[in-house]
């Protein structure tokens, strides 16, 4: 079970001045990330992936709070 | 027949360099063993790109290897000209707005592999389906 709170503010964090909402999808370990960030302004969806994965990755995986993380980026000025 | 670490890392690099388009999935684009690898493959089928792909399951280290190579934990894993575009997120997002198609030089199709939903709901299907295949 993933603490939705400590996840939205570990990805606030890693990008200060981003927008992030993490909603539970299913049995509280799939989840679904919303971020909207300036940091993702010119870059491929692949790199903007790889910063939210990245502020969350001691979390996610097989046997670890979060077993799917959805996501969905937005470059904001 | 014993195949070393060595094997098959050289059997990933060889199936990037070697196929301009190649999917690492979960199962067979015949048969998708999860909903994620089912969706991304129904993405590039619908683009009609022709694209190669490798079943990770046979051996943990297929994966393990791959995802040291890409720096990208999960599966599956989408690589055009050697170079990893995404996970099934990114391919799905990407075959919605036009940039898979482009990226992979054809027609974007005029069909969409499913009706575009709310996130929620769109990710329920490729989980249900993912769990039927292991009841």
């Amino acid at each position: 079970m993933a603490d939705i709170a400590e996840i939205e503010g570990l990805i606030r964090t890693a990008l200060p001045g981003s927008e992030v909402s993490v909603e539970d999808m299913a049995g509280g370990d799939h989840l679904y990330a919303h971020v909207r960030a300036p940091q993702f302004t010119g870059l491929p969806l692949i790199e903007q992936h790889r910063l939210v994965n990245g502020a969350v990755d001691h979390l996610l995986g097989p046997g670890r709070p979060i077993h799917a993380l959805k996501i969905k980026t937005e470059a904001t000025q | 027949m014993i195949i070393t670490e060595d094997e098959i890392r050289q059997e990933v690099l060889n199936s990037i360099a070697q196929n301009r388009v190649m999917l690492f999935m979960k199962g067979t684009p015949e048969m998708p063993r999860c909903g994620f690898s089912m969706q991304t493959v129904a993405c590039l089928k619908d683009t009609g790109a022709e694209f190669a792909a490798m079943d990770i399951l046979p051996d943990p280290r297929i994966r393990q290897l791959l995802s040291e190579h890409s720096g990208w934990p999960s599966i599956p894993q989408l690589f055009v000209d050697g170079q990893l575009v995404g996970g099934s997120d990114i391919v799905l997002e990407m075959f919605e707005n036009g940039e898979l198609a482009e990226l992979l030089g054809v027609e974007q199709p005029e069909l969409e592999p499913e009706e575009p939903a709310t996130d929620a709901q769109a990710q329920s299907a490729p989980m249900g389906l993912e769990n039927r295949l292991q009841g």
